[in-house]
């Protein structure tokens, strides 16, 4: 084989490992979520959205507790982490050029973004917890708002730079204070980006089950007390996948559905109104 | 009627300024609060594992972090079968994401036909946002059991005999356990590499690129000599991110892992991790010693993947910054 | 020539006065002591080549340079007997008394009514009557008004280039101002679009001062009644339009206007 030949065989063969690698990254997408549709789609019924979790041994059930649980923990968590985080956001962006504490807090931002989630959990436990009496749905609200709000946080800061700057100076040009410029002007340009940042948020959350694990706990029966254990989809699919009882396993896969349902369409929707921000 | 200001309009401009500045200042100190509040929350989380974990360092000193012993009854507690089932699954999972991941970075970013970018690209991010608990009971339900069937005894066979490597693959083929931990993880941690690894990609200015294809380099060796290099300090950082992603991970490990606190030299043995111990045993852990034994694992584990990811954020920003020079 | 140079006295009352400016971008010097009047009710261009810092001018007018860190002014800008340089100054009123139109049209991200009602509001407190008189002046002043009186509640964005400008002009000078400053206003519009806007300003100046910052000669010679010749941060020649254009006294601004370089 002379040189160039073989420089025609090694670019083939690189090309297509990339497109295998594709391929597999693909292939891995594909199978996980056949095997959700079709180990889930059997146990979603009329039942799954209106019993409660089932207590061990017994036949059928439903996750109505979880599925509640879950919304309202999250939407808790979508009440807290949003105010903080499109503020600190604000921070950052207006008032974080140079200082060397938005820098600091940018850097922790960006590594809480990826932080073991579990330890929150732990963190949340040694802080709620163990001191005000036990496991609440409060207590899984604020661990999930702390993995949302780094989130949040970042998404606006940086849809707040993407700002043209004659926009935030023809908003001081009139005489406005700061805060009607942030406020009224800027965050209202970036909207569309700034609401795509909490439904990702949410997403992320939404999954999300060792930081419930040791907050929320979880509760057997149906409860819409947030000071008390909470049945909430994460924990439920985690117990439930490990127990031995079939009916278990097939609500976990049900569950795992729904979740996985919610986090994509979440995702795609998110998707969607970022590429349509330019109409406003 | 040219419109003078009048002294009256002064005045009213003059109140209305003073309410704008207290409005602007508390405006300011309200953010910086919310700001501040990331902060702290890091603060608070070493401090109380810190706390919550004291007494095991007192008890066992330092070599908590070394000692292989995980004994409930007798409340003997050493960190290294969790710290090594962490990071053998992790360097596992790397091992099979790293390559995979700059395959589908360099499929996008150079072969992939443009109208297929953004629909693919696309799904590999909608593939990192899928949650770890789906990987957890798919790796359970449905891998682990097609890996002890058929795969498995095939690495056995091949593998087996070989020396050194030959103990990797002994004992029986379960299914779960540690290499299953870590494929698994692998799946969940390809979409993030893949993502920052396109993201540096396209950093690459196109003359640089156009100027090595316009000597005769073929899309490999432009990739190879020119992108790679060009990028490699984001690279870097993206692996480390994935890295971190992985350390830290809980639920796609927990499941398919085996949960057993034990340091075997085969990797298809059960194993367990920090994150995966966790999980099992902080619900029902006694007061004492042992919860204070699984907040030591999680500081060592906050610790660990705090360091991993602060390099990755350093080497991601510098190998993006370096798109302005 | 400029390292001398004497204060160009103009005939009109003049209501800013600018002496011995110098401006830093971190330690590059933008502007050299510069001093100059700007009549009242006139209009007065300024032009030079892309960097000679006649946009950098404009800016310490209304100090816009204040929100990023490393810029400053030194020297004098007098305006209604008080320095706009110095600290004490607030640059609020500053700007709610000098307003500003930039190079591309910057609608807020709100409606057409509210567009024009969010200035008025921060320093005035009108009832619903008083507003909706006040925001039909400005954009009857703007000549805007024919064209957004039936979508006032339509967003900003929805306007063309050339009415998202006029909008932006009816914005500023709804506040009532006593100066408009114009940054290379018609440079992003069309050329009928900037007829009209250059047909505005001279409707305008009856009732504002105005500062205007163009690249384009021809524009500065029609609608300027006093001119500005900036080059490499100096101010190079200042005179009345008609004068300058026809007879200018320096060299460089004659190799300017026509066309030698630049």
């Amino acid at each position: 084989m002379n040189l160039y030949s073989r420089r025609v065989f090694v670019n083939r063969m690189g090309i297509a490992l990339s497109m295998v690698a594709m391929a597999f990254g693909l292939a891995a997408l594909m199978w996980i979520l056949w095997t959700l549709f079709y180990n889930g789609f059997s146990a979603l019924s009329w039942d799954f959205f209106t019993q409660d979790t089932p207590a061990p041994g017994t036949e059928g059930g439903g996750l109505r507790n979880a599925i509640v649980g879950s919304l309202m923990i999250i939407g808790v968590t979508t009440l807290v982490s949003t105010p903080i985080g499109i503020l600190a956001g604000i921070y950052l962006a207006e008032f974080g050029a140079t200082s060397k504490f938005a820098a600091t807090t940018r850097f922790v931002t960006d590594i809480m973004l990826s932080a073991p989630s579990i330890v929150i959990g732990l963190f949340v436990y040694a802080l709620m917890v163990a001191t005000l009496g036990g496991f609440s749905g409060w207590a899984g609200s604020v661990a999930l708002s702390l993995i949302a709000i780094p989130v949040v946080v970042r998404t606006t800061e940086n849809m707040l730079l993407l700002v043209p700057s004659a926009l935030r100076e023809a908003a001081f040009a009139v005489g406005a204070p700061r805060w009607q410029v942030s406020l009224k002007i800027t965050l209202r340009a970036v909207k569309a980006g700034v609401v795509t940042g909490i439904l990702l948020a949410i997403a992320r959350v939404t999954g999300e089950t060792a930081p419930l694990l040791f907050t929320a706990l979880n509760n057997q029966f149906f409860s819409a007390d947030m000071s008390q254990p909470m049945g909430n989809l994460p924990v439920v699919i985690f117990q439930f996948a490990m127990s031995p009882y079939d009916n278990w396993v097939s609500l976990a896969w049900g569950g795992a559905l729904l979740i996985a349902l919610l986090v994509l369409s979440i995702n795609i929707g998110a998707r969607i109104l970022f590429r349509s921000k330019d109409k406003l | 009627m040219s419109e003078v200001a009048s002294t009256n309009v002064v005045d009213v401009h003059a109140a209305k300024i003073k309410v704008f500045k207290l409005q602007d200042g508390i405006f300011h100190q309200i953010t910086l609060l919310f700001a501040f509040i990331v902060l702290a929350a890091l603060a608070g989380i070493l401090i109380s594992l810190a706390i919550e974990a004291a007494p095991v360092f007192k008890q066992f000193g330092a070599s908590f972090l070394w000692t292989n012993v995980w004994n409930v009854p007798e409340d003997q507690y050493g960190a290294l079968a969790a710290i090594y089932g962490t990071v053998v699954t992790s360097i596992i999972a790397l091992l099979i994401a790293v390559p995979v991941s700059f395959g589908i970075a360099l499929f996008l970013t150079e072969t992939c036909p443009t109208w297929l970018r953004r629909p693919l690209g696309t799904a590999i991010e909608l593939l990192a946002g899928v949650p770890s608990i789906i990987y957890g009971i798919w790796g359970l339900f449905v891998f682990a059991p097609l890996f002890s069937a058929h795969i498995q005894p095939y690495l056995q066979a091949a593998f087996g005999d070989v020396p050194v490597i030959g103990g990797w693959f002994a004992g029986p083929p379960i299914g779960v356990g540690i290499l299953t931990a870590g494929i698994v993880l692998s799946l969940m941690v390809i979409p993030f590499v893949a993502s920052v690894m396109r993201d540096v990609f396209e950093t690459v200015p196109p003359q640089l690129k156009e100027s090595a294809y316009g000597v005769g380099c073929t899309t490999w060796e432009v990739v190879t000599s020119i992108v790679l290099p060009y990028t490699r300090v984001g690279v870097i950082g993206g692996i480390m991110l994935g890295l971190g992603r992985a350390l830290g991970e809980t639920m796609a490990v927990t499941f398919v892992i085996g949960n057993a606190n034990r340091i075997v030299g085969s990797l298809f043995a059960p194993g367990t991790s920090i994150a995966s111990t966790l999980a099992n045993e902080f619900g029902e852990a006694d007061p004492g010693l042992h919860i204070a034994s699984l907040f030591a694992l999680g500081l060592v584990l906050f610790i660990i993947t705090f360091i991993v990811l602060a390099i990755s954020q350093w080497l991601i920003k510098r190998g993006v910054a370096k798109q302005g020079k | 020539m400029s390292e001398q140079q004497h204060i160009v006295q103009i005939a009109e009352e003049s209501v800013l006065q600018v002496r011995k400016l110098d401006f830093y971008y971190g330690s590059f010097q933008g502007l050299k002591n510069v001093n100059l009047d700007i009549a009242r009710n006139h209009v007065t261009a300024f032009i030079g080549p892309s960097g000679c810092g006649k946009s950098t001018l404009l800016r310490t007018f209304n100090r816009m340079y204040d929100l990023y860190p490393g810029q400053r002014a030194e020297g004098q800008i007098n305006f209604q007997g008080k320095n706009l340089l110095d600290k004490k100054q607030d640059v609020n009123l500053v700007r709610a008394k000098i307003g500003m139109v930039f190079q591309k049209p910057t609608p807020f991200p709100m409606t057409i009514y509210e567009n024009i009602a969010f200035g008025i509001r921060l320093y005035e407190k009108l009832g619903k009557a008083d507003m909706d008189a006040r925001v039909e002046w400005a954009l009857r002043k703007a000549a805007i008004w024919e064209e957004t009186k039936d979508k006032l509640q339509q967003s900003g964005l929805s306007l063309s280039g050339g009415q998202q400008q006029r909008l932006c002009i009816a914005r500023t000078i709804a506040v009532k101002p006593d100066i408009v400053l114009l940054d290379e206003p018609t440079s992003a519009l069309d050329p009928i679009s900037t007829a009209k806007v250059e047909e505005l300003v001279d409707e305008l100046k009856n009732d504002y001062t105005i500062a205007i910052v163009t690249h384009n000669m021809q524009q500065a010679a029609r609608i300027s009644d006093y001119t500005a010749f900036m080059y490499l941060g100096e101010l190079i020649e200042f005179g009345r339009t008609d004068e300058l254009f026809v007879k200018p006294k320096v060299k460089q601004t004659e190799d300017y206007i026509t066309g030698r370089f630049g």
